[in-house]
C-alpha cells in the first residue's frame, strides 16, 4: 500500500485527493515513513509529525509533501546548506519559494542533503555525508542537489526543490533518472536561498514526470519584490500536453563529437535524437564557438561570487564559532574548522581572481566570455527552437571515484555550465540507460521559453517511456 | 625648525552623510537614533543567510538632489559594487557601495571641486569594552546593528583645500547646503555627518604631491581643524628633520590632541571591489533627475548672491547669513516683520544688528532662534533706531533687555526711559550746560580744534543717560558756538 502511494505522481495524488479517493494526511504519512527510513542519506532533516493539512484542502497542490534542498531557508527548521558552519542553524524566515509553495498547499516533508553551499557534482562535499544513488548504492547521485534528486527517484518524496548554479539540478536529475528543470535566471525568486554564486543560482523543481515538474514550477516562478534580480517572466506556465515535435528544430552543438563522453551516453543520446525525429523534429548542428570556454569562465565567476557570499560566515552572529584569543584568529579558525575543502578551494580561487591587479585578467575576462557565450546562444536560437545535449558526459560514477581530482569532477558540468552562464532555461529528462544507469537528455531554449521546453520534453517523455517508478528501479527494487 | 608656512598644505576631504530616508538603504527597517540596541534589524541588515538587498529609491532621489546641489553630473545608471572587508560591523563581509560608476561626478562648491558622490550603506556600531574604547586591548566587543544599513552618501573632494580653516569653512558650507536640501540631519555628534581628511604637504613650488596620510572620523568642525593643524605640524617636523612622511591612517584624539596610527599602507585592505550581483543596475531616468530638481530649495550659495544683489548686503555679511541656514532664516523672518518694509534700506541695518549686535551677545550661539529675542522684536528695535526714537547706544541697552527677558522693544524703551533725547527744545539746554561746565573745551572748539568734541558729547551722554544722538549733539555744539 505504502509503495503504491509513494509511486504516485504528484499530479495523480492531487487528483486523487481532490476526488476524495486519497487522504492528504495518509499520503504525507507514507512519505514521512519512507523519508524517516531513508538509507540513502538523502535527508538531513525529516518532519516529525504529519502537519494539519485541513487548511490546504482547497489549495492547488493540496497537501502534497515537498522535499526542500537544505540551502532554502525554512523558518524554525534547520537550514544548513550542507555545511558544518551552519550546523543547527534555524532561520527566522521562509525563503520566498518555500512560502509560495506552502501557500499553494504543499507540506514540508524534509530538508535534503547537498554539496556544501552547492559546490560539487557528486554530493560528496556535504558536511553531513555523501548521498547514495538509488539506482546503485555504491554510486553518487550527482550534485549539488543530490539529496533532492535521490529522494525523488527513490520515492522518498514526490517532488523536490533544488538549485542549479552550473548544473546542480540537471546533472543529479540525469544521474538519478528523473526530471529536473533549471528555469531562466530571474524567473524564480532567490530570496531565502543561501547563496553560492548570485548571478547564476536559480531554484527549480525535481519530479519523476515532466507534468509534475511543470506543475511545481508553475507555483514557484514570479516576480518577488525582495529579489532585485527577479523579473516576473514567463507569465504563465501551462501543463504540457505535447505528443509530437512536428516542425520543432533541434540543434546539436557542433563541438559535441563524443570526445570526453561515455560511449553508452553517446549511444543513448543518438537514440534520443532518432526518437525526436520520429516525432517530427528536425535535427541540425549549431555553432556555439565560445561554449568551450564556459567551464573556465565559470570557475572564475562562480568562485569569485562565492568568496564574497560566504564572507558572512564569520562566527560573529550565527552558526559555528571557534573560540580564539582575538578577532582575526576567531575568523580564521572558525572558517578553517567548519568549511570543507572544496569550499575553501573555491574561496581561495575567487579571492585571488578578485584581487587588486588580477581583476581584469580573471574576473573581467570571464565576464566577457560569459557575454560571448550568451550571444552564441542568441545566434543559435535564431536558427533552432531548442538545443539538445546529453546532460552529463557520464552516468553515475562510483562514490570516491573523482574526489581526489577536482578537474575531472568539474568536467561533469561541461554541458550544463554554458547554459547557466547564458542564463537560459534547460530541462534534463531521462532518455535511456547506459550500463543499467540512467542517461539524461538536456533541452535548452531561449530565455523564458519554459513552456516550449516543457511541451517538447513531454512529447519525448511519452516516446522514451523511461521506467522510473520508485518501486521498480535499481536500488529501490533491490530494497 | 622652520615654520609650517614653508610648506603648501594639500587637503582632500571625504565626507559621509547619513541620508534622511524613512527606511534603510537595502531593507525596510526604519531609521532611528537612540533606540535600544538591535531592535531595528531584519534578516537583510543582519546578513542572515539567503537574504537579499533591494535599493531604497528615496535614497537614490536624495543622492541625485545632492548631485544637483553640488553641480555634479548625474550617472545614467545606478550601479552598485561590493567593497569587501572583514570586521564585525560589516555583517555581510562586504559593504554595498559604488566603485567605478558613482551616482554623481564632478562639480564643486565654495571654491572646492567635488570628485564624486556615491551611495552606500553604513556599517553597524561596534562598542569595545575596556579602557581604550578601541578594539585593540579591549576585553570584549559588542555590535549594535541598528545603524547598519543606514543610507550614506560619500562626498569626495578634489585636493583643493589648503588650510585647516578652509577645510572648516568648506565643511560649514557643505553642511548648510545639505541641511537646506533636507537630505540629512548633518549632526556630527550623532554621526550623521562624518569627515575624513587626506593631508599632505610639499615645499612651495614643488609640483608633485607629498605623501598623504588619512585622518579618520573626526566628529566636530573644531576637532577637524585642530586635527589637521596637528597633522600638518607633525608632517612639517618630519620633513624639517629630513625624514619621510609614511602613508598611514591616523586617529586624532581630541582630548589629548595626540595622533595615533591605525594602520599603515602595508596593512591596507585590498577591498576586491566587484559589481554587486544581487542588484541589477537601475537606470537614472530623466524623470528621476527632474523630480530631484523640482525638489531643490534655494541653496546657501544662491541665497548669499540674492542677499548681495537684492538686499545690497556686504558680501561677508551675505555669506555669514546664508551659510548658516538657521541664521539666514531668522534674519529673513525679521526682515519680513520690519515695520519699514523689505528693502535694501531696512535690510542693511537689520543685518548689521543681527550679525554684529545680536550674535555677539549670544555667547557663541549661532542660531538666535534659541534666544528670547524674536525676529519681530529685533526688526522693531532696528526701526526705532532708524527713526531716531532710540539712539544706537540706547538700542543696545534695549537689546540687552530683550536677550535677558524678551519682550516688546517699544515697551522697554518706555518703561526704562530710553527714548532718545533729541530736538532743539530738549537737547539744546543740555548742550549749553555742557559747554558752560567745560569753558576751556568750549574755547578750544571755538578756536577750530575739534579734537575735544568727545568730551562735550560724553558730558551730554552722561546727562541724558546715553539717550542723545552723538551727531545731533555735534550739530548743536557747532550752532551754539557759531561755527
Amino acid at each position: 500500500m505504502s509503495a503504491e502511494l509513494t509511486d504516485l505522481t504528484a499530479k495523480a495524488a492531487i487528483d486523487a485527493i481532490a476526488a476524495g479517493d486519497l487522504d492528504a494526511a495518509e499520503l504525507f504519512g507514507a512519505y514521512r515513513a519512507a523519508a524517516a527510513a531513508d538509507e540513502l542519506n538523502a535527508y538531513t532533516w525529516v518532519a516529525e509529525d504529519t502537519p494539519d493539512l485541513g487548511v490546504a484542502a482547497d489549495a492547488p497542490l493540496r497537501g502534497v509533501p515537498l522535499a526542500v534542498k537544505d540551502l532554502f531557508c525554512t523558518r524554525g527548521v534547520p537550514s544548513q546548506a550542507g555545511s558544518r558552519i551552519l550546523e543547527g542553524y534555524r532561520p527566522p524566515y521562509d525563503a520566498t519559494v518555500v512560502a509560495q509553495l506552502a501557500a499553494a498547499g504543499t507540506s514540508l516533508l524534509g530538508k535534503t542533503n547537498q554539496d556544501e553551499f552547492a559546490m560539487g557534482s557528486s554530493n560528496e562535499n556535504s558536511g553531513y555525508g555523501p548521498v547514495k544513488n538509488p539506482w546503485d548504492h555504491t554510486r553518487v547521485p550527482g550534485g549539488s542537489s543530490g539529496g533532492s534528486a535521490a529522494a525523488v527517484a527513490a520515492g522518498l518524496a514526490p517532488w523536490a526543490l533544488g538549485t542549479d548554479t552550473g548544473g546542480s539540478i540537471r546533472q543529479p536529475a540525469a544521474l538519478c533518472g528523473i526530471v529536473g528543470l533549471k528555469p531562466t535566471y530571474g524567473s524564480v525568486s532567490r530570496y531565502g536561498m543561501i547563496a553560492f554564486a548570485s548571478s547564476l543560482d536559480q531554484a527549480g523543481p525535481f519530479a519523476r514526470t515532466v507534468t509534475d515538474t511543470a506543475l511545481l514550477y508553475a507555483h514557484m516562478h514570479g516576480r518577488d519584490e525582495r529579489d532585485a534580480t527577479s523579473v516576473g517572466r514567463p507569465d504563465e506556465i501551462a501543463l504540457p500536453t505535447g505528443e509530437r515535435l512536428d516542425g520543432i528544430r533541434l540543434g546539436v552543438p557542433d563541438t559535441l563529437t563524443g570526445e570526453g563522453v561515455e560511449p553508452g551516453v553517446m549511444a543513448a543520446f543518438a537514440a534520443a535524437l532518432e526518437t525526436a525525429r520520429s516525432l517530427g523534429a528536425t535535427v541540425e548542428q549549431v555553432a556555439l564557438p565560445h561554449a568551450d570556454h564556459g567551464l573556465s569562465a565559470y570557475y572564475i565567476l562562480a568562485p569569485a561570487e562565492a568568496s564574497s557570499n560566504l564572507a558572512r560566515f564569520d562566527g560573529v552572529r550565527y552558526g559555528a564559532r571557534s573560540e580564539a584569543g582575538d578577532l582575526l584568529s576567531m575568523y580564521t579558525e572558525t572558517r578553517h574548522d567548519f568549511f570543507g575543502d572544496e569550499v575553501k578551494r573555491r574561496i581561495l580561487i575567487g579571492t585571488y581572481a578578485l584581487s587588486s591587479g588580477f581583476y581584469d585578467a580573471y574576473y573581467a575576462s570571464a565576464q566577457k566570455v560569459r557575454t560571448l557565450i550568451a550571444r552564441d546562444f542568441d545566434a543559435a536560437f535564431a536558427g533552432v527552437d531548442l538545443i539538445v545535449t546529453p546532460t552529463s558526459p557520464g552516468v553515475a560514477f562510483p562514490l570516491g571515484a573523482k574526489t581526489e581530482d577536482p578537474l575531472s569532477m568539474y568536467l561533469n558540468d561541461a554541458f550544463t555550465i554554458p547554459i547557466s552562464l547564458a542564463g537560459i532555461p534547460a530541462i534534463s529528462l531521462p532518455c535511456g540507460l547506459s550500463e543499467g544507469l540512467p542517461v539524461g537528455l538536456q533541452l535548452a531554449g531561449p530565455a523564458f521559453s519554459e513552456n516550449r521546453i516543457l511541451e517538447a520534453a513531454h512529447a519525448l517523455e511519452r516516446a522514451f517511456a523511461f521506467e522510473n517508478t520508485p518501486s521498480r528501479i535499481g536500488g529501490g527494487a533491490a530494497a | 625648525m622652520s615654520p609650517v608656512s614653508d610648506y603648501e598644505i594639500v587637503i582632500g576631504l571625504e565626507i559621509h552623510v547619513q541620508l534622511k530616508t524613512r527606511t534603510k538603504m537595502f531593507c525596510g527597517c526604519e531609521l532611528t537614533f537612540g533606540e535600544p540596541p538591535n531592535t531595528r534589524v531584519c534578516e537583510v541588515c543582519l546578513a542572515l543567510p539567503g537574504s537579499l538587498p533591494v535599493p531604497n529609491a528615496e535614497a537614490i532621489h536624495l543622492g541625485v538632489m545632492i548631485g544637483h546641489a553640488l553641480g555634479c553630473e548625474i550617472a545614467p545608471r545606478m550601479k552598485f559594487d561590493r567593497k569587501q572587508y572583514f570586521y564585525p560591523d560589516s555583517p555581510k563581509g562586504y559593504q554595498i557601495s559604488q566603485f567605478d560608476e558613482p551616482l554623481c561626478a564632478g562639480g564643486g562648491i565654495g571654491g572646492v571641486r567635488i570628485e564624486r558622490v556615491h551611495l552606500e550603506e553604513d556599517a553597524a556600531k561596534t562598542i569595545h569594552a575596556g579602557a581604550s574604547g578601541r578594539i585593540h586591548g579591549s576585553a570584549s566587543s559588542v555590535v549594535d546593528f541598528n545603524r547598519g544599513g543606514t543610507p550614506l552618501a560619500e562626498i569626495v573632494t578634489e585636493p583643493d583645500i589648503h588650510s585647516a580653516e578652509q577645510a572648516g569653512e568648506f565643511l560649514r558650507l557643505l553642511r548648510t547646503t545639505l541641511r537646506v536640501l533636507g537630505v540629512s540631519d548633518v549632526n556630527m555628534e550623532e554621526g550623521s555627518l562624518r569627515c575624513d581628511a587626506n593631508i599632505s604637504i610639499r615645499p612651495h613650488g614643488q609640483t608633485e604631491l607629498g605623501t598623504k596620510t588619512e585622518l579618520k572620523n573626526m566628529n566636530s568642525f573644531r576637532y577637524i581643524e585642530k586635527g589637521i593643524t596637528a597633522e600638518v605640524a607633525r608632517q612639517a617636523a618630519l620633513l624639517d628633520a629630513g625624514e619621510r612622511v609614511v602613508q598611514e591612517t591616523l586617529h586624532f584624539d581630541p582630548r589629548t590632541e595626540a595622533l595615533t596610527s591605525m594602520r599603515s599602507k602595508e596593512e591596507a585592505n585590498d577591498y576586491r571591489y566587484f559589481p554587486e550581483p544581487d542588484l541589477v543596475p537601475v537606470p537614472v531616468t530623466a524623470a528621476m533627475i527632474e523630480r530631484a530638481r523640482a525638489a531643490m530649495p534655494e541653496l546657501p550659495a544662491a541665497r548669499a548672491a540674492r542677499f548681495e544683489e537684492d538686499l545690497e548686503l556686504h558680501p561677508d555679511t551675505a555669506k555669514l547669513l546664508a551659510w548658516r541656514s538657521e541664521l539666514g532664516d531668522w534674519f529673513e523672518e525679521a526682515l519680513a516683520a520690519s515695520p519699514d518694509g523689505v528693502s535694501a534700506a531696512t535690510a542693511g541695518p537689520l543685518a548689521n544688528w543681527t550679525t554684529n549686535e545680536l550674535l555677539k551677545r549670544l555667547e557663541g550661539e549661532t542660531d538666535p532662534g534659541g534666544s528670547k529675542v524674536t525676529p519681530a522684536a529685533l526688526a522693531q528695535l532696528v526701526a526705532l533706531v532708524g527713526a531716531k526714537s532710540v539712539t544706537a547706544a540706547g538700542g543696545r541697552q534695549v537689546l540687552e533687555v530683550l536677550i535677558a527677558e524678551g519682550g516688546d522693544p517699544a515697551a522697554i524703551v518706555e518703561a526704562q526711559g530710553l527714548g532718545a533725547v533729541g530736538g532743539e527744545d530738549t537737547l539744546a539746554p543740555v548742550v549749553q550746560e555742557a559747554l558752560a561746565a567745560n569753558p576751556d573745551i568750549a574755547e578750544r572748539l571755538r578756536g577750530g580744534d575739534m579734537k575735544p568734541m568727545g568730551v562735550i558729547i560724553g558730558h551730554v551722554m552722561k546727562a541724558t543717560k546715553g539717550r542723545a544722538d552723538g551727531g545731533e549733539v555735534t550739530k548743536l555744539v557747532r550752532s551754539q558756538l557759531g561755527l
